[in-house]
C-alpha cells in the first residue's frame, strides 16, 4: 500500500470519524482536551500502522478501539496528577458509573438517533451560554475536527487568539459545567434554533467573506453544508433541519457562476445559469418539498423555497418573482429581520417596479438597524440607477463601497462607479 | 453539588414606582426557592444609594463600586447538577419580566453562617 493511499484513507476517516470518536472518547475522559489529545494519537497510529497492515475493514472501529486505549490510559494518568478541571458533565451518567468506565461500553451503541454522540457534542459546542465566536470556533475544531491553526485562518484570527478562545470556552464548559446532552424536548426549539444558526453563520461567512481577497470561503461552505447533512441524517424529523440544508445546497448550487475567472463578483441576474450545480438544486427542492407543509413552516424553509425558486428559474426575468415576494412575506412574520424585508424590496422591485422598492428601502434605511450594511446602499444605487436619477445612485454606491469589507465585491462597486462614469463622458 | 451564585440586576431608575405586586412576586418566588430545598443562601439587599466604595487608593465614595446602567439587587446561591439546571431556576426570576435581568454564576467556594 503506497503512502499516499494511507494518507487518503485516513484522510477520509477523519472526515467520516472525526466526531463520532470525539464524542465517544469524551465520555471515557470527561475532559475536552484530554479526548481531542487521544483522538489525534489514534490517527498518528493509523497513519504509521495501516501502511504495514493495510487498512482495515472497519476503519472507525479501528480508531474507536486506538483512541479508548488511550483514554483509558489518560484517565489513569490524570487520575494519579488530579485533574485541573472539573469533569464534564455527561448525559445518562448514571448508565456508567465513575470507576467502571473502563468496562462500559465504549461508543454509545444506542441507536436512539436523538441520543447520538455526535448530536451531544454539537449541542454543548453550540450553547447559548458561549459567545457565537466561541461556538463558532468549537463547532470547527470539535465536530469538524479542523485543527486549531486551520480555524484561526477560517475565522481571520492569529492563532494565539483562537487558542485563547477556545481554551478560554472549554474552561467554561468544565467550571460551570455546560452539559454535553441533548437539551429536554421544551427546550429543544431554542436549543436547535442556536445550533442552526451557528451552521448557518459558518456558511454566511464562506458565502461572502466579511472581508479578505476572495469573495467565497470554500472551505467554510464545504464544512457548513457537511455539518448540515450530519444535522439532517440525526435529526431527519425536525423541518427545519432539512430546511437548512435546502437553504445550503440551493445557495452553493450557484458557486461556480458567482465570480468570473478574475474573481470579481457575478450579480445573480448575469451567472450562466447553464452551470449552476443541477445535483444539488434537485436535492433541495426535495427537502423543501418534504418540509413546506404542516404547520407554519420556518425561516429556514422558507429561504430555502425562496433561493430554490431563484435556482429553478431559467433567466433572471423569468423568476417567479411574486411568489418570492410571497414567501417574503411569510418569512417576516417568522422572522421580523430588516435584511430580509431589504432582500424583499429587491423581488418586489421586478413586480411593481423600482419606484416602489425604492420607498421600501427607504423605509428600512429610516429604522438605522443597517446603517453599516453595505449591501443597503448597494441595492439602493441599483433601484436609483434603473429609475435613471445616475448621480444618486453613484452616490449610494460610494456609501456602499466605503462600507463594503470585502475587496472582490468592492471590485464590483468600483467597476460600477466606473462604467458610469464612463458612460457619461461618452 | 456544584453550586451556582444568580445576582438579580435592575435598571438605575428609582423615580419610577414599582409594578403593583412586583414585591410578592419575589416573594413568592424567595419562597419557592426555599422549598425548592436547594437554595444555601438568599439576601435582598437595600437600595444602592445607600451604597459605600472603598477605591484601591483608599478613598471612601458614595454609591456602587461600579458606574453602571444596572445595579445588583440581591443574590442567591443553590445547588444544580449542571449550567443547564441552574438555568432553569434562574430563568423563573420575576426580576426578567420586570425589566432587569439576573447573571448566573458558578461558586468556586463559600460557608454561610446563621446570624447571631
Amino acid at each position: 500500500m503506497t503512502r499516499a493511499e494511507v494518507q487518503a484513507a485516513v484522510a477520509d476517516a477523519h472526515r467520516r470519524e472525526w466526531a463520532a470518536l470525539l464524542a465517544a472518547t469524551v465520555r471515557t475522559t470527561r475532559n475536552l482536551d484530554t479526548a481531542e489529545e487521544c483522538v489525534q494519537e489514534a490517527f498518528a497510529a493509523a497513519l504509521a500502522t495501516w501502511g504495514r497492515t493495510g487498512v482495515p475493514a472497519q476503519p472507525g472501529a479501528w480508531l474507536t478501539t486506538a483512541a479508548r486505549r488511550r483514554a483509558i490510559d489518560a484517565v489513569r494518568r490524570d487520575a494519579a496528577l488530579r485533574p485541573k478541571l472539573p469533569l464534564l458533565v455527561i448525559a445518562d451518567e448514571a448508565a456508567t458509573p465513575e470507576g467502571t468506565d473502563d468496562t462500559s461500553p465504549f461508543g454509545g451503541q444506542e441507536d436512539d438517533v436523538l441520543h447520538d454522540e455526535r448530536l451531544r457534542l454539537i449541542f454543548m459546542s453550540c450553547h447559548p451560554a458561549l459567545a457565537s465566536e466561541a461556538q463558532l470556533a468549537l463547532t470547527l475544531r470539535l465536530v469538524c475536527g479542523v485543527p486549531t491553526t486551520d480555524v484561526a485562518r477560517a475565522l481571520l484570527v492569529t492563532d494565539a487568539t483562537m487558542s485563547a478562545r477556545l481554551t478560554r470556552a472549554k474552561h467554561k464548559i468544565a467550571v460551570a459545567r455546560i452539559p454535553v446532552r441533548v437539551p429536554s424536548a421544551a427546550e429543544l426549539p431554542d436549543r436547535l434554533a442556536a445550533v442552526l444558526g451557528v451552521v448557518h453563520l459558518l456558511f454566511s461567512l464562506g458565502y461572502a467573506a466579511p472581508s479578505g481577497d476572495a469573495l467565497q470561503r470554500v472551505d467554510l461552505v464545504d464544512e457548513a453544508v457537511r455539518l448540515a447533512r450530519l444535522l439532517r441524517e440525526l435529526m431527519p424529523d425536525e423541518r427545519e433541519v432539512g430546511g437548512l440544508l435546502a437553504l445550503l445546497l440551493a445557495t452553493d448550487a450557484r458557486r461556480a457562476t458567482r465570480v468570473d475567472p478574475d474573481g470579481v463578483p457575478v450579480s445573480l441576474d448575469r451567472q450562466d445559469r447553464s452551470r449552476w450545480d443541477r445535483t444539488m438544486r434537485r436535492e433541495a427542492h426535495e427537502l423543501i418539498v418534504a418540509g413546506l407543509p404542516g404547520a407554519r413552516p420556518g425561516r429556514y424553509v422558507l429561504q430555502a423555497a425562496i433561493a430554490s425558486l431563484h435556482a429553478a428559474a431559467p433567466t433572471y426575468a423569468d423568476t417567479d418573482w411574486g411568489q418570492i415576494v410571497r414567501l417574503y412575506d411569510e418569512l417576516l412574520v417568522v422572522w421580523p429581520s430588516p435584511v430580509v424585508r431589504l432582500n424583499r424590496a429587491v423581488a418586489l422591485s421586478m413586480t411593481e417596479g423600482p419606484a416602489v422598492a425604492l420607498g421600501e428601502v427607504d423605509a428600512v434605511a429610516s429604522d438605522g438597524r443597517l446603517a453599516a450594511y453595505h449591501y443597503l446602499p448597494a441595492v439602493r444605487a441599483d433601484l436609483l440607477r434603473r429609475l435613471g436619477r445616475t448621480g444618486e445612485a453613484d452616490d449610494a454606491d460610494r456609501l456602499a463601497l466605503l462600507l463594503a469589507g470585502n475587496e472582490a465585491e468592492r471590485a464590483l462597486l468600483s467597476a460600477r462607479l466606473g462604467a458610469t462614469a464612463k458612460t457619461s463622458t461618452a | 453539588m456544584p453550586q451556582y451564585a444568580v445576582f438579580l440586576y435592575a435598571p438605575v431608575d428609582d423615580d419610577t414606582e414599582p409594578e403593583p405586586g412586583a414585591h410578592e412576586a419575589h416573594d413568592r418566588h424567595a419562597d419557592e426557592l426555599r422549598d425548592a430545598g436547594a437554595t444555601l443562601a438568599m439576601f435582598a439587599l437595600e437600595p444602592y444609594t445607600t451604597a459605600t466604595s472603598i477605591r484601591s487608593d483608599g478613598s471612601v465614595t458614595d454609591g456602587p463600586f461600579i458606574e453602571a446602567k444596572e445595579v445588583v439587587l440581591g443574590f442567591y446561591v443553590f445547588e444544580a447538577n449542571d449550567l443547564d439546571a441552574a438555568l432553569a431556576v434562574a430563568r423563573r426570576n420575576p426580576i426578567i419580566r420586570q425589566g432587569g435581568g439576573v447573571e448566573v454564576r458558578p461558586v468556586a467556594g463559600g460557608e454561610v453562617r446563621s446570624s447571631s
